[in-house]
């Protein structure tokens, strides 16, 4: 073949050349059976052609042949399950020790953070040789995040967080293609993933004019936005204790327990009543306008960067601060005063 | 064709019955309703296919420079939009299956011929809805009307489209309807289950789905109507509602509904290829409950269609393997169909050449499937042109394949008269070869990661679109000609006689084209269907 009429892309992660190796088998298995299928057509339509001094012999079918064609593909079939199912299974467990950048797609371009601040527009940059967890949520309608040369995809939702992770293995720039369809310039919003070596991208970090690191953003608007008003470390504050918190299971008011993930801390931001802590009071307003996806991201590394505490019941007290019923609407109140200053226009169409 | 030299044309049929235009508008005839569907879908399949050339003509270079963004996207949702919800639904079953399933059965009509004329009415009035949407500019939201771009961003006519599809659902269900009550009621007498036709087997599997399933197509396009109309909060997150619920209810019908087209088809190719083998089908049961296997299974597979849209891995688990399990009884009736020809007699007119076309092609559609259904495959390929071409092998390669096979098959049933032999086998030659040269580049593109729907692509896709626009001038071609024969036909095509194939099954036993009543008197079954072989030499009794 060709040099420029390639059959793949190229293999620039880790899982590339797994997924390529289920595709031939795939392939091998399709051209096997369209060929049986093919040849024995032309076979029979060959040599049963009709002809003056033959006849048509009445067969009305076969248990064994039945059985044979229907074990036989789903034992196949079963085959590639099983691998498939071992491959995704490998796709949507990002190692531990993934390096961790957030990026938000909207109308039509993508936006990139990473933990040290930098910012990027259409572009990612990425190291060889270590893996990378991406963290994507959209602004507005459902996008696509695709690297065909990484074989990675997920769907990038409005309504909260998903992730997609790959370990780049050669240098060089790729299409990161939105594949969701998304309006009128979807096949506009297309961006380079740039992978750089290990020194390289250190290098390209130190370069850029980072605002100070994703948690340090984060740490600001937790001030700015009043949340350490109520999330004190203190037996008495109104809201959960929030070191610690990243990752661990949080008993609910009304007995489930949840994983306190990405997704967890940003509807618990956007839609406080969604779910109550075990010991706490809904008296937390919403802060669905107030603050942006990519605030989300700062405010949520923030929370994740908050230092471990002693490994105690989390978020789980037996005896709730008293806060009188009458109190909630001043609390709620004040807070909405201290926010409307520091509004920012969320866009609502 | 020898049978046929001294045939002539019945003196009264349901054709020429009355020729006002009243008669054939408040007909209650089934086969005068499959006329009216007849013309209604073939006007659909040639405005899909006129966007569809204007999509492969932009296609030719990687700048979109032919149309604007949005001119685009609205024609790659018309071309979706009329296809899959004007075209292959309604294709065979409306139009084949209509005309056909009363006369396979002995039955006189369908079981309520009001409710079959209504269900015409409802279909023209979805399509004059889904005509206004047009004429208004078309909509951009793609056919399947992912939230929440189509409920709360998008300014085309979106609401009018809906609902056209909404009302063209009804003819749906009422068709299915028709059809199970019909099979259930009216079969002649020794009309068993057992001697049933593999073709009426086919659409009452079909039938199942389109009632069970066209009623959760409804919910889910009032929702979103509701939504974008009154701002109710249901799957956009601004208003409170979960994008990906959208997801789950439209495939929750629109997978289903890809049987619903395919079924009626593979129905077509059971009667053609035991015709043209002169013999009795390979395992007859096996295919009849097949249809019935994947009908059922059909309804528990759609969020193979989410794999990346964050559902959790598990669930994916279970959509994959149940994906799996669908994809066997497919693969059973394929083997079927070729152990059909093993020592037949075999020939080789227009209808069989769509039957082989149909199996190869539906095999690549159906094994490709296989590479869709794998998670972690799916992974790369979902959502770019690997989906594309499979999709279309499926329905193109498998459906429209079948429909033509039958249109040829049945044409000289339907109008009394044959098509041109000669032209028809190089229609279906030239289909065959400009599918391909379409639709296979396209699997390759899909690999290398182009993502459908776009309007501009990187210039290395290029050769690759070249090739595959090249083909769909060729496919063009292969489509344009039947319809210019068929119409030469109806004219100076030779008569046909009762059955010009010598095939088997009720509706070769009456004249062509049948009266009114399809048969003058109501016939009695004694025999298993595809009796072929015992009397080769006797021909039918008229």
């Amino acid at each position: 073949m060709q040099p420029n009429f390639p059959l793949f892309p190229e293999q620039a992660s880790t899982i590339a050349k797994h997924v390529d190796a289920l595709y031939l088998f795939l392939v091998l298995i399709t051209t096997f059976f369209s060929l049986l299928v093919g040849l024995l057509i032309v076979f029979f339509a060959v040599k049963y052609r009709k002809t003056p001094n033959r006849t048509s012999e009445q067969i009305h079918g076969s248990m064994l042949l039945e059985v044979v064609w229907t074990a036989i593909p789903l034992a196949i079939s079963m085959v590639i399950f099983v691998w498939a199912a071992f491959l995704y299974y490998h796709m949507q467990r990002p190692p531990k020790d993934a390096m961790e950048i957030y990026g938000v797609g909207k109308q039509w371009m993508w936006k990139f953070e990473h933990q040290g601040g930098q910012r990027e527009i259409n572009s990612l940059h990425v190291p060889t040789g270590r893996p990378v967890k991406v963290t994507l949520i959209s602004q507005d309608v459902i996008h696509d995040f695709f690297v065909p040369e990484f074989r990675v995809k997920t769907d990038v939702l409005p309504n909260r967080f998903t992730y997609t992770w790959f370990e780049a293995t050669t240098p060089g720039t790729y299409h990161l293609f939105c594949s969701q369809y998304c309006g009128t310039k979807h096949s506009a919003m297309i961006g380079d993933v740039v992978v750089m070596k290990p020194e390289d991208f250190e290098a390209w970090l130190g370069s850029g004019k980072a605002e100070g690191s994703l948690a340090a953003s984060g740490e600001k608007l937790f001030q700015q936005l009043g949340c350490v008003t109520c999330h004190r470390g203190d037996s008495g504050a109104r809201g959960p204790n929030l070191p610690g918190l990243y990752g661990r299971s949080v008993r609910l008011q009304d007995d489930r327990t949840v994983l306190a993930d990405d997704n967890y801390i940003r509807e618990s931001i956007l839609n406080p009543n969604a779910k109550i802590v075990s010991g706490f009071q809904p008296i937390m307003p919403t802060f669905q306008g107030v603050v942006k996806e990519d605030d989300l991201v700062q405010l949520i590394a923030y929370i994740k960067s908050m230092p471990t505490v002693d490994a105690g019941p989390i978020n789980n007290r037996t005896s709730p601060a008293m806060i009188r019923d009458s109190e909630v609407t001043n609390i709620q109140q004040q807070m909405r005063q201290d926010n409307a200053g520091k509004k920012s226009p969320g866009k609502q169409p | 064709m020898s049978t046929t030299t001294q045939a002539v044309m019945p003196e009264t049929h349901y054709l020429n019955e009355n020729y006002s235009i009243r008669s054939w508008l408040l007909t209650g005839d089934h086969k005068r309703i499959a006329m009216l569907y007849l013309v209604t879908i073939t006007f659909f399949f040639f405005l899909g296919g006129m966007f569809a050339a204007l999509i492969r003509l932009e296609l030719l270079t990687p700048a979109g420079d032919l149309f604007q963004s949005d001119t685009y996207n609205k024609l790659f949702t018309m071309h979706g939009v009329n296809m899959v919800f004007f075209f292959l639904i309604p294709s065979v079953p409306a139009v084949l299956g209509n005309f056909l399933i009363p006369i396979m059965i002995g039955a006189k009509d369908l079981a309520l011929p009001k409710i079959n004329l209504l269900s015409w009415y409802i279909f023209i009035a979805g399509a004059l809805f889904s005509l206004t949407a047009l004429i208004y500019g078309g909509v951009d939201t793609g056919w399947t009307f992912y939230t929440p771009l189509s409920s709360g961003y998008l300014k085309t006519p979106v609401i009018v489209m809906g609902v056209g599809i909404l009302i063209a659902g009804f003819a749906s269900i009422f068709t299915g309807l028709n059809f199970i009550v019909t099979v259930h009621r009216m079969r002649a007498p020794g009309m068993t289950w057992g001697r049933l036709p593999l073709f009426v087997w086919a659409n009452y599997a079909a039938s199942l789905i389109m009632v069970l399933g066209t009623p959760v197509l409804a919910i889910t396009l009032i929702l979103l109507v509701l939504e974008r109309g009154f701002h109710i909060g249901i799957f956009d997150p601004k208003l409170g509602g979960d994008p990906v619920l959208f997801q789950h209810m439209f495939w929750f019908y629109s997978h289903p509904a890809v049987y619903i087209m395919i079924l009626p088809g593979m129905g077509v190719i059971s009667e053609i290829i035991t015709c043209f083998s002169r013999k009795r089908v390979f395992g007859y049961t096996f295919i009849a409950f097949s249809s019935i296997a994947i009908a059922v299974f059909g309804f528990v597979v759609w969020a193979h269609h989410m794999f990346v849209a964050g559902i959790s891995t598990y669930s994916a688990m279970v959509f994959s393997l149940l994906s799996y399990a669908v994809a066997i009884p497919s693969a059973v009736k394929v083997f079927n169909w070729t152990a059909t020809m093993y020592k037949g007699s075999v020939t080789f007119e227009t209808p069989m050449l769509y039957a082989f076309g149909f199996i190869g092609l539906f095999t690549i559609g159906g094994l490709t499937g296989l590479f869709l259904a794998a998670l972690g495959l799916d992974v790369h390929i979902h959502d770019t042109y690997f989906v594309i071409a499979h999709f279309h092998y499926v329905m193109v390669g498998g459906m429209v394949m079948a429909y033509l096979g039958g249109m040829h098959f049945w044409w000289p049933k339907i109008t009394g008269r044959m098509y041109p032999e000669g032209w028809a086998k190089l229609a279906a030659l030239i289909t065959f070869v400009g599918f391909n040269l379409t639709f296979f580049p396209q699997f390759i593109l899909g690999y290398l990661g182009m993502p459908r729907r776009y309007h501009a692509y990187p210039e290395e896709f290029q050769v690759l679109n070249v090739l595959s626009s090249a083909g769909a001038s060729v496919l063009a071609v292969g489509f344009i000609l039947p319809a210019i024969y068929f119409l030469w036909s109806l004219r100076y095509g030779e008569i046909a006689g009762p059955n010009p194939w010598n095939a088997k099954g009720l509706e070769w036993q009456t004249s062509s084209p049948p009266p009114t009543t399809n048969f003058l008197e109501t016939p009695v079954v004694t025999e298993e269907p595809y009796h072929y072989g015992s009397d080769e030499e006797v021909t039918f009794g008229h």
